[in-house]
């Protein structure tokens, strides 16, 4: 079965981000960049899959600009067969709607079976595109699942997602998409044997021609970026612990009225 | 803009809203007074349930009852919402975050081909446009968002947005069209409870007690909880302390797990990675206690004791349970 994986590049949580000189989008100078943590799972997912069947292909697809080659290319090393890069300055102010509509234009045109996406990508917390691109291709969804398994015959998977009080599990008929909530797998790290290979794997460029069609304008947009307001500092209440204790417990009272 | 603002009602799945929607109302409401709009799908919605929503000031209430709602396919729920969203042309449709309503909301987006908004924690009004604050980047920033077309839809931070206040005896007009369920590619097969703590949900609390690295083990976890207990809290744990097998995951607070926003967080033994903040950096109050007077959390702590949490939390928990008491 072939199984496309979404992934998307983000900076890495410790990275330091500044807004740009337009005051929409983030200075990019000096950011390192990772694969969105919830995308691992996904991509660790379908190898798994992948290697419990003996058989079948994995391709990861992103899109944005050339950096992506990057991220690409450590899906490829943790051993996803090839890659799609959609790759093209009319998807530069991309929303949810329209990066999902790119990406299910690839996903028929590679008939995927099965397409896993992260829970959500960490720089714009939307998590919107799996629920999209399950609306756009007229597939079911399961959100948050922490297990799956393929039925033999690969006619099917079972789901169990995360709700609150509990996990649902559910029977989708493939094709389906699903998303990657942490606590499915553990990521594997690529060998250097992974990374090797993968310079000799393939990553495709797509532009928005490729996949028939212009793109239509983002329904959602930035219309200012700014530095979260410094909190107030704060007090670190001195003295022995009895004390700073019930000092603490008034000042959550009477000052902060928070208990 | 004289349509009306809706608000998807999220339920505890036994026919009640749930008290979130007390922000979700209030905040449709400060938009658009008088033209908010209740729109609940449910397998079954009770009395009381449709009483309260009345009294936290919708005007109206539009009741999508039917069996196959539960548990929740967002195929089937989409294909009746968006019906009705064809016949009435609402100007906004609000949700609050949880796990259903993220997915929820994002796919009828996608049906209605508007923008979504997901996890916002503030709106403004400019002229005939809707404009969103959002967190983004680890909440170390806030992006404005807005909308080429109506409906609006965004979901809604739990524990931002100042609820409204139930005002007895006013009730809204209910409204119960016919619920058509399309049928689901997907088959239930079992929902797994999980082991309840006996103390509130993460996302939902107003005070949450969050463990981490400090703790030692999962053997101390107990007394959080004992804490939690007297004062309501929800107990959670940083990341350090989940992938070390403490926890389990679903008490994870952070960029990786739950984001919260309560009205009083207490840390005990967090360091405060950037990823723990993304997670809680919207609280009210934050309170922290570590060892190392050097941990980040002190930074962003409105009050920080400098000390051993094993000392700490009896005396706060006995301290507690005396101010409660009175």
């Amino acid at each position: 079965m072939k199984i496309l994986v979404t992934i998307k590049q983000v900076p890495d949580t410790a990275t330091q981000v500044k807004v740009a000189a337009d005051g929409k989008t983030i200075d990019t100078t000096g950011i390192t960049w990772i694969v969105s943590p919830y995308d691992e799972f996904a991509v660790e997912e379908a190898l798994r899959i992948k290697e419990k069947r003996g058989q079948g292909e994995v391709v990861a697809v992103s899109l944005g600009p050339d950096r992506v080659k990057e991220a690409l290319r450590s899906c490829l090393a943790m051993g996803c067969d090839r890659a799609i890069h959609l790759n093209d300055p009319a998807w530069a102010a991309a929303d949810t709607l329209a990066t999902a509509r790119a990406l299910a234009a690839v996903i028929k045109q590679e008939s995927a079976q099965l397409v896993l996406c992260g829970r959500q990508a960490i720089d714009d917390d939307m998590g919107a595109v799996t629920a999209q691109l399950a609306e756009l291709l007229g597939w079911p969804c399961a959100y948050w699942i922490m297990e799956e398994t393929i039925d033999a015959d690969a006619k099917s998977v079972r789901a169990a997602r995360q709700v609150e009080g509990g996990l649902e599990v559910f029977d989708l008929p493939l094709p389906a998409v699903l998303a990657a909530q942490k606590g499915l797998n553990e990521p594997r790290y690529p060998t250097l044997k992974g990374i090797m290979g993968a310079k000799k794997k393939e990553i495709k460029d797509l532009k928005a021609s490729d996949l028939g069609g212009a793109v239509e304008p983002s329904q959602l947009s930035v219309v200012g970026l700014q530095a979260l307001p410094p909190r107030p500092p704060g007090r670190i209440i001195q003295g022995d612990v009895p004390t700073a204790v019930k000092e603490l417990v008034r000042s959550l009272r009477e000052d902060a009225k928070a208990i | 803009m004289a349509g009306a603002f809706w608000c998807i009602v999220e339920d505890d799945r036994n026919g009640s809203p749930k008290k979130v929607m007390a922000e979700v109302i209030g905040e449709a409401a400060r938009l658009a007074p008088g033209r908010v709009e209740a729109v609940w799908l449910t397998d079954k919605a009770s009395e009381a349930g449709l009483k309260q929503l009345g009294e936290w000031g919708a005007a109206r209430v539009v009741l999508l009852e039917n069996a196959a709602f539960a548990p929740y396919r967002s195929e089937v729920w989409v294909a009746a919402a968006a019906e009705l969203a064809g016949k009435e042309a609402p100007q906004a449709i609000l949700a609050p975050v949880t796990s259903r309503q993220r997915e929820f909301v994002a796919r009828l987006a996608a049906r209605l081909g508007v923008g979504l908004a997901a996890d916002c924690v503030g709106f403004a009004l400019e002229g005939d446009k809707l404009v969103a604050t959002r967190p983004v980047y680890a909440g170390k920033l806030l992006s404005k968002v807005t909308w080429a077309k109506a409906p609006w839809v965004a979901t809604l931070r739990p524990n931002v947005f100042r609820p409204a206040e139930a005002q007895p005896g006013k009730t809204a007009s209910v409204e119960r069209p016919a619920a058509t369920a399309v049928g689901a590619q997907m088959k239930f097969v079992e929902r797994r409870e999980e082991v309840s703590t006996g103390l509130p949900e993460l996302t939902e609390a107003e005070t949450v007690i969050s463990g981490g690295r400090g703790m030692k083990g999962p053997e101390n976890y107990v007394i959080l909880e004992d804490l939690g207990r007297v004062i309501g809290a929800a107990v959670g744990a940083s990341r350090a302390a989940v992938d070390a097998g403490w926890r389990p995951h679903r008490f994870q607070i952070g960029q990786t797990g739950r984001t919260i926003s309560p009205k009083l967080y207490l840390g005990f033994g967090v360091s405060g990675a950037i990823q723990h903040l993304a997670g809680m950096r919207t609280s009210k109050v934050i309170v922290a206690i570590n060892k190392d007077p050097e941990a980040p959390i002190f930074k962003i702590a409105d009050y920080g004791i400098v000390a051993d949490l094993f000392e700490v939390v009896p005396e706060l928990t006995k301290e507690f349970k005396k101010l409660l008491e009175k």
